[in-house]
């Protein structure tokens, strides 16, 4: 039997930039609730600067990780899934508390995410021989085309699936060799912000993955507007406007924008959200002695 | 000894211009209802070629309807190897009308007859022969079992290869079953109209093609239309950060391809000669009125005076003049305002510091001609290393490592091509690696082919065109 009598050990919560736990630079807090409205936790209230912050580490980590082995990169992804699957009571805790449900229902949206990552890691060292290609062109020259990443990605993620809906936004932008800075779901961060301990314990190189709690009005434009960010995924934008204000931010430097569109999250995906970060390089090369 | 050339003008009886053009809509060159016209010139003598007919939104809602109706009526449900047969035909009739059709594009567009006749159209009749090939395999295609069309497309090109990039923009819309409203540029619409005539020879079903010629308002109204659920633009930057605006919070699908600044990189184990022809063919190919031309020349330092002394010594010899003259390397600006951005730029480039050298050619003295220029003693910080200039003008920089010739290569907002001379495999491969470009070329330069994808990265816009890959902006993927 559990003492009654113990005092338990609160936590703070932080944002995760760089592949460390830096508290808001604002020094803001705001009260993540679960699915009833009782309190939760006090999670970090990010800011412009460190939305700037999260853009400045995720550029710094872009070269040393879009340079990694496509089979590297699909075995840290897998590492994930592996870390992910030892901590999976917490997880079924948070996501039901966050979501309000029912422990069965948790317990197989966090299957569904360990398994989702498992899927895309598989992606890592493929996807070049499904969507590359050498072209037949009519002369004496080599021409092949290959994807590669985009860039830095910012991502919004969907406010109501918060494990299995970051993890099927984040994978398939990181597994191609992007770096990513994530909103997590404003009002359900708690298992966002425990993903950040399962990636930092996941060989994962510090600024692929950043994770910003906070306010969605408020950050996304920062994040929209950034003249170094490469792409933004929309999928957490839930108000149309606010959607459209965010695409027309992001025309400043011409971002590849994935817009809002309706998703089971459940579903077993398409190729779609990891092509969409991807560029299509094409090389010649003549041919002759 | 200089080497004289005889005159060797291609005839231009062969081109039947009509003095003035209506649009083409459902079919039918029409009148317009609310625009207006304007005169389309020669650049290479500013002759009145034909008055051409400026579309109000009114115009161009009749023809996005057409669209509308041959794409729900014809058009999509037709099966792809009915369309495919129609793309066909086109290409044939391309190839019968070649040569008239390249002393067009020459007269409009001021550009060489030895590019048009031999890159131009051969390359348009190739594009539509390839798209043909598809329509009856998008199930083959990688973007599921039976992909479908979008519907209607709204595409707007550029003046600088006016029938080609008709071509990039109609022959994969046409071939996944969409139909087409397109408006070509205002100074280059005349072999998009003898286009529309081909469209009829081949009985294409009407509204499958509708041709809308005028300026930027025309095509703002085209990109901005409700009905329209493809938007594809070809041309400079700031217009197209403004169609991404335009069509924020919209379900349209939208290609951009943009512009440029690409760097030709020449290191010193490279083959000079070859490099030269390179750097040649990279930034006076159609009068560096390309938007993968090669702009900024990032020569290794130890062979940088062998290189511009060569460079020089072959630049000497382009042959400035005449569009429709067999001989003609370098041909007549597009327009008036291009020549007039051309000069202002080299005039910023000369302010800040750099050094101007042109060819010594003779002018013609009436039509826009500029002659080939470098600069050299460019940084990376000045205007003309770092903005499009259009035409045939190239900034020369030097680098020492590899590294250098990538950092330098990669620093800019555009990410459309590059080029890169060296004997060394490896590093053409590690180079071709870091450079953030969509097309690299590797000891050759300004290639196309339409099996092989073209488009940026970064601010050079995004989708491609050309390969299985261009089939995905006009699928419902």
């Amino acid at each position: 039997m559990p003492d009654s009598s113990r005092i338990d050990v609160r936590k703070t919560y932080k944002l995760f930039i760089g592949g460390a736990f830096p508290r808001s630079e604002s020094g803001r807090t705001y009260v993540a609730e679960d699915a009833k409205g009782r309190f939760v936790a006090n999670a970090a209230l990010a800011s412009r600067k460190d939305a700037r912050d999260a853009v400045g580490a995720a550029r710094k980590a872009f070269a040393g990780w879009s340079a990694r082995t496509p089979y590297n990169r699909g075995q840290v992804v897998y590492r994930i899934a592996e870390m992910l699957e030892g901590r999976r009571a917490q997880f079924v805790d948070e996501v039901s508390q966050s979501e309000g449900a029912t422990a069965r229902k948790a317990d197989s949206l966090v299957a569904a995410s360990i398994d989702r990552l498992v899927w895309y890691a598989g992606w890592a060292d493929k996807v070049a021989q499904v969507v590359g290609s050498s072209n037949p062109v009519a002369g004496p020259y080599f021409d092949f085309s290959l994807p590669e990443p985009t860039g830095v990605v910012a991502v919004v993620a969907p406010p109501d699936s918060s494990l299995l809906g970051l993890v099927s936004v984040v994978a398939p932008a990181i597994v191609t060799g992007n770096t990513v800075v994530v909103l997590a779901a404003e009002g359900r961060p708690l298992p966002a912000i425990t993903l950040t301990e399962v990636l930092a314990t996941s060989d994962l190189p510090g600024g692929v993955v950043n994770v910003l709690t906070g306010r969605v009005a408020e950050v996304t434009p920062w994040l929209a507007s950034h003249m170094d960010v490469n792409a933004i995924d929309l999928a957490g934008i839930d108000d149309a406007e606010l959607a459209r204000d965010l695409e027309v931010a992001a025309a400043d430097n011409l971002k590849r924008v994935l817009r809002p569109r309706a998703e089971t999250w459940t579903r077993t995906p398409d190729l779609s959200r990891m092509l969409w970060a991807l560029e299509t390089k094409t090389v010649w090369h003549p041919i002759g002695v | 000894m200089a080497f004289e050339y005889a005159p060797a003008p291609e005839s231009r009886s062969i081109v039947d211009l009509q003095s003035s053009y209506g649009l083409f809509i459902d079919g039918a060159f029409v009148d317009t209802t609310d625009g207006r016209s304007f005169k389309s010139v020669s650049p290479a003598t500013e002759e009145v070629l034909a008055e051409i007919t400026e579309a109000g939104p009114g115009d161009v809602d009749r023809a996005v309807k057409a669209a509308r109706r041959a794409h729900t009526r014809v058009w999509g449900p037709m099966s792809g190897a009915e369309r495919a047969k129609y793309l066909y035909r086109i290409a044939r009739i391309l190839q019968e009308r070649a040569r008239e059709l390249a002393v067009l594009e020459s007269l409009d567009n001021g550009k060489p007859i030895k590019e048009s006749r031999d890159v131009d159209v051969p390359l348009v009749a190739a594009y539509f022969f390839y798209y043909a090939g598809w329509a009856d395999k998008l199930g083959y295609a990688g973007f599921g079992p039976n992909p479908k069309s979008l519907g209607v497309a709204g595409q707007v090109i550029p003046w600088n290869f006016p029938l080609l990039m008709l071509a990039w923009k109609i022959a994969p819309a046409l071939a996944c079953g969409n139909t087409v409203v397109l408006k070509p540029a205002e100074t280059t619409s005349l072999t998009a109209l003898a286009f529309a005539e081909i469209c009829q020879q081949a009985d294409l079903p009407p509204g499958v093609v509708n041709i809308v010629t005028g300026a930027g308002d025309t095509g703002r109204a085209l990109v901005e239309h409700d009905d329209v659920d493809k938007v594809a633009f070809t041309g400079s930057t700031e217009v197209g950060k403004a169609i991404a605006r335009a069509v924020a919070g919209t379900d349209k699908k939208v290609t951009l391809e943009l512009g440029g600044k690409a760097a030709n990189i020449v290191f010193d184990d490279a083959p000079i000669d070859q490099a030269i022809e390179g750097i040649v063919n990279g930034i006076f190919f159609n009068q560096g009125h390309v938007c993968c031309a090669g702009s900024r020349l990032l020569v290794q330092e130890s062979v940088a005076d062998e290189v511009l002394d060569r460079l020089k010594r072959r630049m000497a010899t382009l042959r400035v003049g005449d569009p429709l003259d067999k001989n003609t390397d370098v041909g007549a600006i597009n327009s008036a305002e291009q020549l007039a951005k051309i000069r202002a730029l080299s005039e910023v480039g000369e302010a800040e510091g750099a050094e101007r050298w042109s060819a010594p050619c003779e002018l013609p003295e009436r039509g826009f001609w500029f002659p080939p220029t470098i600069f050299t003693g460019v940084s990376q910080a000045h205007r003309i290393a770092r903005e499009e200039i259009f035409g045939p003008v190239l900034s020369v920089l030097t680098f020492r490592t590899p590294a250098e010739a990538v950092e330098k290569a990669n620093n800019t907002p555009f990410g459309l091509s590059a080029g890169v001379w060296t004997d060394k495999g490896s590093r053409i491969l590690w180079m071709a690696n870091q450079l953030r470009a969509g097309v690299v070329w590797a000891n050759t330069f300004n290639r196309f082919d339409p099996t092989s994808p073209f488009g940026g990265y970064k601010e050079s816009g995004y989708g491609r065109e050309g390969g299985r890959h261009g089939l995905e902006a006009y699928l419902n993927a």
